[in-house]
């Protein structure tokens, strides 16, 4: 099975139901988007993110009910340097949607998704602890892989695999 | 004068009547070193915390330093006890950023040895969760039929636990013939050794006053909570990934997703052991119509050439050369790849940047997710229930901390 070019235009893209509905809520909220391996990707604006997770996770077509996991990407030196990545997952209709959010390397920061996923509680705690992006209206925002008086984050790119700190 | 050592993080009482315990993270029924804050009112639980992070080791980062193929082994350190689930998420998740294609031979046995573990998983589990509740003996009878799974996995890959035996782009090695004689025979008599686990416990009348009732979650708890796999199912929300969203060629095979409305530890149990049944038929199938053929994909620059084709053929000697010392590189681009692991939704997210390394791995560990339900289960219950609890969610730690 030989690779199918990324589709990244928005116009063939926008007769996906997740997509469509977050631009006819808010166009200037939709970044960009990406159709690669099987997977719908959708860029959004980080000060629209919960809105936007509170509409797809509501719409009765889309029906995304389920985070499945938060995680984050370090394009240390290039900008913006961080992507957090939510996966979610709607069980009844068995189809995954990947939210991305950009966000520029000095005091990295965005508000929780908590109140429309308790689950994403240990998730964003996981992406500050490793990664040092903050997580606003997080309600226990501490560390939770590295001891508590840890200095730096870990999984960014500008922090050493080997020796000492 | 050395410093006395206060674990954190801790918490405060919030009532006059309440005070603070803490459990772990060397409690033998916290299956590795969990820790957990319990704030409790007699013997009644008000406010419960884990505190992980005892077994962190870095698998995410040291896999952004290593070729893909070296990524593998690490792999299996994350679950220990469902090593080869853990391989296949990953090479899934590789395969699919290279738009690879898998011989259906190796994908057979893919999905056999996938049973397998999970039988073997489910079995430890069973032991050491009926040990918390005070079952001493189903330990040894589960233990029993865990040492045949394990033999298997020796036969296979040479190694007992930590297997590593799937490679991206197929196996390893061509499994010796007699493993199909020893999986032939553990199948034909492993549904009457679950039987004799059953009739151990399930009608027991101190093991449902343990279980029944006991740690109760709703189904929209657990989906707000993240919970998935059987304590999801337990919880009466029917989904399996192996059904609702195939990979590794599991649309072939015909099997019944166990659910139970109860939510309740028993629940989780009853949920566990029809499993084993139901994994053991698809291990069954797999025997029955198990195709012939290679078990590697046809890509000289991916998979390691047969060792006597690199004695006797120049470029099976360069390929060979070229993959060990300066791996394959992958076209850019990302991947989420979620497998049905024996303890729910195991994700691998792959991101490449067109190197032979990979630039992100992410590990979306089902325990980790699993353990945020926990304390909606134990608030208003007992001490002893948040024993039955931990065990009933069947956490691994090395999974939970990475």
């Amino acid at each position: 099975m030989p690779l199918a070019p990324a589709i990244t235009d928005l116009e063939q893209l926008k007769e996906r139901p997740a997509l469509a509905r977050l631009l006819a809520w808010n166009p200037g909220a939709v970044e960009a988007a990406k159709f690669d391996r099987d997977e719908l990707t959708i860029v959004v604006k980080s000060a629209a993110l919960r809105e936007a997770c509170a509409i797809l996770r509501d719409e009765r077509e889309l029906q995304f009910n389920f985070l499945a996991d938060v995680t984050c990407v370090d394009w240390y030196p290039n900008e913006p340097r961080f992507e957090v990545i939510y996966h979610l997952l709607s069980i009844p209709r068995h189809e995954r949607l990947r939210l991305k959010v950009r966000l520029a390397g000095d005091d990295p920061g965005l508000e929780t998704v908590t109140s429309v996923w308790p689950s994403a509680n240990f998730f964003e705690r996981e992406v500050y602890d490793l990664f040092g992006v903050r997580f606003a209206g997080h309600p226990n925002l501490r560390r939770i892989m590295m001891p508590e008086d840890w200095e730096g984050h870990p999984l960014r790119k500008d922090y050493p695999v080997e020796g000492y700190r | 004068m050395p410093q006395m050592y206060t674990p954190t993080p801790t918490i405060e009482a919030t009532g006059p009547r309440t005070l603070t315990l803490n459990m772990g993270p060397q409690h033998p029924s916290t299956h590795g070193v969990l820790r957990l804050l319990l704030e409790i009112d007699g013997e009644t639980i008000v406010r419960l915390m884990p505190d992980i992070g005892f077994l962190h080791t870095g698998i995410e980062k040291t896999c952004e330093a290593k070729f893909y193929q070296q990524g593998v082994p690490l792999t299996d350190r994350i679950d220990y006890l469902c090593p080869l689930t853990n391989n296949l998420a990953y090479v899934l998740a590789v395969e699919r950023l290279l738009g690879l294609a898998i011989p259906p031979r190796a994908q057979w046995l893919r999905v056999m040895l996938n049973e397998l573990t999970r039988i073997n998983s489910h079995l430890v589990w069973l032991g050491s969760h009926a040990l918390d509740i005070g079952a001493m003996s189903v330990f040894l009878y589960c233990f029993r039929e865990r040492e045949d799974t394990l033999r298997i996995f020796e036969m296979v890959s040479g190694q007992r636990m930590m297997t590593s035996y799937f490679r991206i782009g197929g196996l390893a090695l061509e499994p010796p013939l007699d493993m199909f004689g020893a999986v032939k025979k553990f199948v034909d008599r492993f549904p009457s050794r679950v039987d004799e686990y059953e009739n151990l416990l399930t009608a027991n009348p101190i093991w449902l006053k343990r279980t029944k009732g006991v740690a109760y979650l709703s189904a929209e708890d657990a989906i707000a909570l993240g919970a998935t796999g059987p304590t999801l199912r337990a919880s009466g929300v029917d989904i399996d990934l192996r059904r609702d969203m195939p990979y590794s060629g599991y649309e072939k095979f015909q099997f019944k997703v166990p659910v139970s409305n109860d939510g309740d530890v028993f629940a989780r149990y009853i949920v566990r052991v029809q499993e084993l049944r139901e994994s053991n038929e698809i291990v069954r199938q797999t025997l029955q119509g198990m195709p012939e053929g290679p078990i590697k994909a046809d890509a000289p620059k991916i998979v390691l050439p047969d060792r006597e084709k690199m004695k006797t053929q120049m470029e099976a000697l360069i390929y060979h050369f070229k993959i060990v010392t300066e791996g394959f590189p992958v076209p850019p681009g990302e991947v989420y790849q979620a497998v049905e692991s024996p303890r729910g939704e195991m994700g691998y997210y792959v991101v490449s940047d067109g190197s032979p390394k990979p630039y992100r791995v992410h590990v979306r560990a089902p325990s980790f997710a699993n353990l945020q339900a926990l304390e909606t289960m134990c608030a208003g219950r007992l001490i002893a229930d948040v024993v039955a609890a931990i065990g009933s969610i069947d956490i691994i730690l090395g999974e939970v901390d990475r």
